[in-house]
């Protein structure tokens, strides 16, 4: 990956505690799964910063790059990947997921 | 575009013993909603689950399927 791209991507993962990486952002989601994820951060109260990536498509790319994952959305907590919407669907709905941005 | 029968393909061959339902959310063959059960899951984290599905999808993520809503299990005991 370049360096240059992976630094940049580093630099947006580390800037808050919890990061997505989305399409559209967080007051205008422009696809459903993004907006799914959205709407489940919303319902836990959490703060956090959402990317944009389809105004940049070095970023979009980049982002599936670093986690080696082929899909938007994408949540990061404290620079970990969690996952993209199922994932955090899932552990939403077991509660893991408030345990999780709570710690 | 892919196939269903492709996708059940190249999923069977990576997980021999999974039980695989598959549903086209839109009837274009490309958002496709997908449920794996086998033992190859077990001791992987979520992420990791998805990732062994992902690469067993190949090229297919990276244009012929726009969306692939997953879940993935390993067998509960009857």
């Amino acid at each position: 990956m370049d360096p240059e791209l992976k630094q940049k991507i580093q630099g947006m993962i580390d800037s808050e505690r919890v990061v997505l990486f989305m399409k559209g952002n967080k007051m205008f989601p422009q696809c459903g799964f993004s907006a799914r994820v959205v709407q489940i951060l919303k319902e836990t109260g959490t703060t956090f910063k959402d990317v944009n990536v389809l105004t940049d498509p070095t970023v979009r790319e980049g982002i599936k790059q670093y986690s080696d994952w082929p899909t938007i959305p994408q949540l990061y907590v404290a620079g970990q990947f969690i996952g993209g919407c199922d994932i955090i669907t899932d552990l939403f709905e077991k509660g893991e997921l408030q345990t999780l941005l709570a710690s | 575009m892919l196939d269903p029968e492709d996708i059940k393909r190249r999923l069977l061959a990576a997980f021999p013993d999974a039980a695989i339902t598959l549903s086209d959310l839109t009837g274009t063959s490309d958002h496709y909603e997908a449920t794996i059960v086998s033992t190859a899951f077990a001791g992987h984290s979520l992420v990791a689950q998805h990732q062994m599905v992902y690469r067993a999808l190949g090229n297919a993520m990276s244009g012929p399927i726009h969306a692939l809503a997953l879940k993935t299990r390993t067998p509960t005991k009857a």
